[in-house]
Order: structure tokens, then C-alpha cells, then sequence
């Protein structure tokens, strides 16, 4: 049941026209649609085919970790412990969602992490002086988005880098959530909306926060592969000045980002704080890294320009998987790093490996033909190597 | 933005006091050559992290006396040591537009193993201790670089990912266990507290080094080529700077450095756990990004960072001092942090300014 929504979504924008005004429609079969609009011309099609082999691994990847999953350990495949998985990775996925977007523009907001904990505290604090929850939960939103606008205005409108910006936010929310509450710990919440952390849907058998998971995954994906808003997202990620002169407001979208992702990460950490049942200054300290290490191995470039939402998903389907398996087993839980850092590790080498290939290659022929010839031999010899692994790319997609 | 490009200028004519005391001044004076004038701004810059060093402390110590007690020098210098050695290898690093978020996780494991060392092997000399972190440090640093530089990955997601993986390492060689102070022998735990009035030995020997760094970057071929890279490395590449191999003994150096301030760490703080140094990558890089060294690369020096670190930890025990909760801490930092980068920003703009009206003034 888990990945039926992935998989319909999965086909659907793995073949988005790169330049195309009209969205087509996303034919539910998948073989049907890819080389169709892929047949435009060559570049554009190795281009989609890069991008579908590296969502087809991810699917592989995910394959493997729960078929291995399920061979360590007979409780693997059960809807309990799938709505265990989604219930401790519920926010971690959530706060994955509006980074892809900002890392595809080119920018990243490390604030993230922090500002689930502000919003924690905030909720916390407002409930300690009997706040009524509806109204606590518009303020903590209203000021998630305040937050996500300090971030825009600093990067947008001042100019300044958005990792050092957000490095700085991420120190400042943080410091402001532990003012605010200091050492209190709020605790007393309603079951009507702790419930809410703990229980699931009624008749999905999933946790609210998967659901809402799943349900905003679909939404932004839709967004970022299907509409110009989105598509401009990749125009300003792959050249913003490009992008500049084409028209596209640049700031106004950036803003618009990071105001929606300071909305919903404090909707994370109204979420986190009902699940357990606490407001704590530092709530969701440390997740930030978790949630670009998800980013990036969904294939999402860390210099912006491509990437796609279905890559992203499965790789929350693979993070949240590998550390259930490895949490069954009686792996110790704190030292899952080495096998989420490796996978990011090898999310970046891996697309590498071609070009570090060609290039090893060119360097040895350079080194390898006897003196007198070496140097107009080199000089034919490396471009042939590259376009071989070009044309080989090529010749790759459609096979796969 | 390379700053220092023009020694042959500042050969010719030294640089005056008067000329750095008065920002508009010297931009009026100083018309021998823009890069002059680039080098003396970035030069303001980091005199005006000494300057708002020097007014926290005097605001504090007028507020509290005691502020600048012996204990309490001794208790910052030390804090700042640490910070301001990761940060000697950070500048290295992201000066040449790169990124080190491993730092805090090789500072862990280098104190794990090195302070461990005295359990397993009695009597070990110090030095070999020292050399042992030195090695764990280096090992995890050329396993950055040499992924960095020759797989030509991002340094910001290949140290994000090593980030845990040595964390993930430290913690499985850990376990549940510790090391604890009463098994360092005293004059190891002596080197993180003997002080002499009120400057810790260890802090001495930092300085030291930090400014041999600060030396060796803006002043030897390798270094200046550090700045070349981060300031345009396409250009760099052109003329014919091996980027690879700068910016993985950059990570090298890094990783190295934060190894032997892991063993300096087991020193100051006796008991070791897998907790060791989490999250001190991102103080460090608020540190380099105060001291005034561009995130994006290309300008900055050491001693900057330093005293970026420095003025971090005064502010923590500043606030501690004033009886201020110190849950103000990290707002404050990341407000400092803000504020220095949009200043950076503001003197940038104006640089570029200036620089242009006076092409379009030498040029008709």
C-alpha cells in the first residue's frame, strides 16, 4: 500500500516537457509516455534519460532495502511498523518537500530545523497561558511564515547568500525558541490533539503526518514538474541570469518559497510537538542535516537546476526504511549515520563515476603514447573519449 | 576579490594609519590602483572585528569588573582555542569556495581515540598521543579531499555525508562507554589548564600557529592560489593552478587540524563520549563567516577567523557574565552572524561602487 501513490506520481513526472507551456496529461502508463515527449531532439532526450535512470535506481535502491529489510526481520513488512516508519520520519519528510523546491532554485534554508523548533516553542508558551489551540495553531503558521520571509528579504532583497544566511537564522530561530520557553517543558496538551501525533487515519492505517506527507508531496510535485511557476523554479536554478532576463520574477518566487516553507515547517512542528506530547526549546535540533542529506540523495543538484519531486519521495521512502531495518535489527541507532551518510556519499559519486572515467582515461592516454606524437594525440584523443561516453549515455536510456 | 594580489604596491609605499583610521578618507587618498584599495577595505574589516572585540569587553567589564578576571580569560581563551584552530583549517577551506562540515565529527573521534590511547597502552608518551590524533584527522581528511577534489563531488554534500559517517564511526567504536578524566594522566589534562597569567600554554601555541597560517595563506604560492581558486576557478584553471590538488590538501590540512584540536579538546574537558564536538562545524563556520571570510570564497584571513571565534566565545561568556540567561546565546550568534554578512555586503556594494566611477574616470 505504501508506495501505490509514489509509483502513480513516479510515472507521471518522469517525463516532463522541459520547455512545454501546456501540462500534459499524466498518462498512467509509463512506457507509453516517456518516449514520446522525449523525441523532440537528442540532447533533450539523454537529459530525460539521465534524470529517469537515477529515479529508476532510487526505486531499485528502495526495492533492495525492503526486500532486505524483510529478510532480516519478519516484523519489516507489517502496516504496524509502517505506520511506526511514517510516524518517526512524518516531519523529517514534511520539511523535505519545500527544500526541494528552494535547492532546485539554487538556494538552500538550513533554517528549517529550527524554525520546527520555534514553532514548538511558540506553541508551547501560547498553551501555557491558555491560549485556545485553534488560535495558537493560526499564530504558529503566521509566524512560521514571518520567519520564512526574514530568511527571503535577507536573501532576495538584501543579496546575501542564502547558506550563510540561514546558517545564521538557523542560530538565531533556535535562540529565539529558547527564549521563549527556556527551560520549561509544556506537556499538558489535550488528547484530542496529542491523538493526532499518535493515532492513525481512520481506515488508511497511516499516520496524520504521512498522510499530509503524501498529500503535499503530490501537491508540490505537481507544482514544481507542471506548472510555469515550477518550471521557472528550474530556469533560475540552472542560470538565474538567464532567468532574469527571460522575465522570470526571481525574488518574488524565491520569496515565495521560503515563505512556504516557514509555513510548512511550523505546521512539522506543530505535528512533532502533538507526537510527543512535549513543547521543548530544542525540539528537531540536528533534523536539518537529515532532511538535505534526503534532498540530495533524491537527486535534487545541491547547485540547483534539476532534480525532481518523485526522486525526492522515494528517497524518504529509502532514509525511512534503511533506518527501521537497521532499527529491528538491533543496530545501534545512533551509529545509522555510517549507512546514511554512505548513501549520500555514493548519491553523488555515483553520477560522477562517467565523467571521472573519461577524464582518468584522457589523462593516461596523455601520459601513455611515446614522446614525439603525444601531444596532437592527446589533443584528438579526449574529445572522442567524452563523446563515447556521451553517445553511450544515449544509447543507454532507452534500453533502460 | 582577491586582496592581496598587490604587493608590489604595497612594496612601494606602506601603509598609513591615517589612511586605515579614516574609511572615506582613504578612499579618497589611495588612487594608486583599486587592488590597494580592495586590500586596505578587507584590512578594515578585520580590525573591525578587533574593534567590536574590544567594545563588548569594555561595555561588559564596565558592567561587571570581574569580567576580566584571571579565571574568566583563562576560561575564554581556552573555549576560543579550540574554535579558532578548526577554524585556521575551515578558512583554508572555504576560502578556495569549498565547505568542511566534518570538522565537529573528526574532532570527536580524534579525542576518543587519542585520550583512549592512555587506557590501552601504559605510560604512552604524549607526543605519540598527539601524533595519533593528528593521524585519525588526517586519514578522514584525505578522504574528503581526495573525494572532493579528484571525484569532483561538492565538498559541502561529501562533508555532509562524512559528517555522519565518522560520527557513526566514533559511535560504534564508543559504544555506551567513556572515557573519563581520572584515567588521563595529570600532565596530559595539564596541558588544557596550565596557564600562566591567566593565558593557557596551549592558547600561546594556537596563536602561534594561526598566525603561521595566516602567513602561509597570503603570502606562499600554494596559499595565494587558495584565494585564486575560490575567487574564479575558471580562471584559476586557466592559468594553470592544479585545483585539485590545492583544494584536497585544503581538506587535508583541515581534517589534520581538527584532529589535533580533538586531543586538545580530551585535554580541556577529560571526559570523552560519542557526543564530543557535535555540531561544532556550524559554530566554526559562523566563526570563519564573522571573522570576515566570504562564504562563497576568495577573501578572508586565518587571523580573522580567530578572532571571529574569539569574539563567539566572549560573547557566550559575556552573557553569562551580565547574568543574562544563557539562552541568549544563540540568537545572539546568529545575529551577529546576520549582521555581518549584510555589513560585508554593504561595504562590497560600495567597493564596486567607487571602483566603477573611477574606471569611468581614468578611462575617456
Amino acid at each position: 500500500m505504501n508506495p501505490e501513490p509514489v509509483a502513480t506520481t513516479g510515472v507521471s513526472a518522469v517525463a516532463p516537457p522541459l520547455s512545454g507551456g501546456e501540462p500534459p496529461a499524466p498518462s498512467p502508463t509509463s512506457g507509453a509516455g516517456e518516449p514520446q515527449s522525449g523525441g523532440t531532439g537528442l540532447a533533450h532526450f539523454s537529459r530525460l534519460g539521465v534524470l529517469a535512470r537515477w529515479e529508476i535506481a532510487l526505486f531499485a535502491t528502495f526495492v533492495v532495502v525492503f526486500i532486505v529489510g524483510r529478510v532480516l526481520s519478519p516484523q519489516f513488512l507489517t502496516n504496524y511498523n509502517f505506520f511506526n516508519m511514517g510516524l518517526s520520519n512524518g516531519e523529517l519528510a514534511i520539511m523535505a518537500l519545500p527544500m526541494t523546491l528552494i535547492v532546485v532554485t539554487g538556494e538552500i534554508d538550513l533554517s528549517v530545523s529550527s524554525t520546527l523548533g520555534l514553532a514548538s516553542s511558540l506553541l508551547g508558551l501560547l498553551w501555557m497561558h491558555g491560549w485556545p489551540m485553534p488560535a495558537i495553531i493560526v499564530v504558529v503558521l503566521v509566524c512560521g511564515a514571518f520567519l520564512g520571509a526574514f530568511n527571503a528579504f535577507l536573501v532576495t532583497r538584501v543579496g546575501l547568500p542564502s547558506i550563510a544566511v540561514t546558517i545564521g537564522t538557523m542560530l538565531l530561530y533556535a535562540g529565539i525558541a529558547e527564549i521563549l520557553l527556556g527551560s520549561n517543558i509544556v506537556s499538558n496538551f489535550p488528547a484530542a490533539y496529542t491523538n493526532l501525533g499518535v493515532y492513525g487515519v481512520p481506515g488508511i492505517g497511516l499516520s496524520y503526518s504521512t498522510v499530509i506527507f503524501f498529500g503535499l508531496a503530490i501537491i508540490f510535485g505537481v507544482v514544481l514538474h507542471f506548472t510555469p511557476f515550477g518550471r521557472s523554479l528550474f530556469a533560475m536554478g540552472a542560470n538565474q541570469e538567464a532567468a532574469i532576463f527571460s522575465g522570470i520574477r526571481v525574488k518574488r518566487a524565491k520569496t515565495i518559497l521560503y515563505i512556504v516553507s516557514g509555513i510548512v515547517c511550523s505546521g512539522a512542528g506543530i505535528l512533532y510537538t502533538f507526537r510527543l506530547s512535549t513543547a521543548e526549546y530544542d525540539n528537531g535540533t540536528g533534523l536539518v542535516l537529515s532532511v538535505v542529506a534526503i534532498v540530495l540523495l533524491g537527486g535534487v543538484s545541491i547547485f540547483g537546476g534539476k532534480g525532481s519531486m518523485v526522486g525526492v519521495v522515494f528517497a524518504v521512502l529509502i532514509y525511512s526504511g534503511l533506518l527501521d531495518a537497521l532499527l529491528l535489527t538491533g543496530f545501534p541507532q545512533q551509529a545509522s549515520g555510517i549507512v546514511i551518510g554512505g548513501l549520500l556519499l555514493l548519491s553523488v559519486l555515483v553520477p560522477s563515476l562517467p565523467e571521472f572515467r573519461s577524464r582518468l582515461r584522457a589523462r593516461l592516454q596523455r601520459r601513455t603514447p611515446p614522446a614525439g606524437i603525444a601531444h596532437s594525440d592527446s589533443s584528438v584523443d579526449q574529445p572522442r573519449a567524452t563523446e563515447n561516453s556521451d553517445s553511450k549515455a544515449g544509447q543507454g536510456s532507452p534500453r533502460s | 576579490m582577491a586582496h592581496h594580489e598587490s604587493t608590489p604596491a604595497r612594496r612601494r609605499r606602506p601603509l598609513l594609519v591615517a589612511e586605515m583610521t579614516n574609511p572615506d578618507g582613504a578612499l579618497v587618498q589611495a588612487t594608486e590602483s583599486p587592488q590597494r584599495l580592495v586590500d586596505m577595505v578587507f584590512r578594515l574589516r578585520e580590525y573591525g572585528i578587533i574593534v567590536v572585540l574590544i567594545l563588548f569587553i569594555a561595555v561588559t567589564t564596565g558592567i561587571q569588573p570581574r569580567f576580566l578576571g584571571q579565571q574568566n580569560i583563562k576560561f575564554i581563551l581556552l573555549n576560543a582555542t579550540i574554535y579558532a584552530l578548526l577554524a585556521l583549517g575551515e578558512t583554508m577551506v572555504v576560502v578556495s569556495r569549498q565547505m568542511d562540515l566534518s570538522v565537529g565529527s573528526v574532532l570527536g573521534l580524534s579525542a576518543y581515540v587519542s585520550s583512549n590511547l592512555f587506557g590501552q597502552v601504559h605510560g604512552i608518551p604524549i607526543p605519540v598521543v598527539f601524533l595519533a590524533g593528528l593521524g585519525v584527522g588526517l586519514v578522514c581528511g584525505v578522504f574528503n579531499g581526495a573525494v572532493t577534489a579528484f571525484a569532483r563531488v561538492p565538498g559541502l554534500v561529501v562533508t555532509l555525508a562524512t559528517l555522519y559517517i565518522i560520527r557513526g564511526i566514533d559511535i560504534s567504536i564508543i559504544g555506551g562507554g567513556e572515557v573519563v578524566a581520572s584515567s588521563l594522566p595529570a600532565h596530559f589534562s595539564a596541558i588544557g589548564s596550565d596557564s600562566v597569567v591567566g593565558i593557557p600554554y596551549v592558547s600561546m601555541v594556537v596563536v602561534v600557529v594561526i598566525a603561521a597560517g595566516t602567513y602561509f595563506l597570503r603570502s606562499f604560492r600554494p596559499g595565494r592560489e587558495l584565494y585564486a581558486i575560490g575567487s574564479n576557478p575558471d580562471a584559476a584553471r586557466l592559468v594553470g593552478i592544479p585545483i585539485a590538488r590545492r583544494v584536497f590538501t585544503a581538506y587535508m590540512a583541515s581534517g589534520a587540524i581538527a584532529g589535533v584540536a580533538g586531543v586538545i579538546w580530551a585535554s580541556y574537558y577529560g571526559t570523552v563520549d560519542s557526543t564530543a564536538g557535535t555540531g561544532y562545524e556550524l559554530t566554526v563556520v559562523t566563526a570563519v563567516v564573522v571573522g570576515g571570510v566570504a562564504i562563497f570564497g576568495g577573501s578572508g584571513s586565518a587571523a580573522g577567523a580567530a578572532f571571529g571565534a574569539l569574539l563567539l566565545s566572549t560573547i557566550a561568556t559575556a552573557l553569562y557574565a551580565l547574568g543574562v540567561s544563557p539562552f541568549w546565546d544563540p540568537a545572539f550568534d546568529g545575529l551577529l552572524l546576520v549582521l555581518a554578512i549584510t555589513l560585508d555586503r554593504g561595504i562590497a556594494l560600495r567597493l564596486a561602487e567607487v571602483m566603477r566611477k573611477r574606471t569611468f574616470r581614468h578611462e575617456p
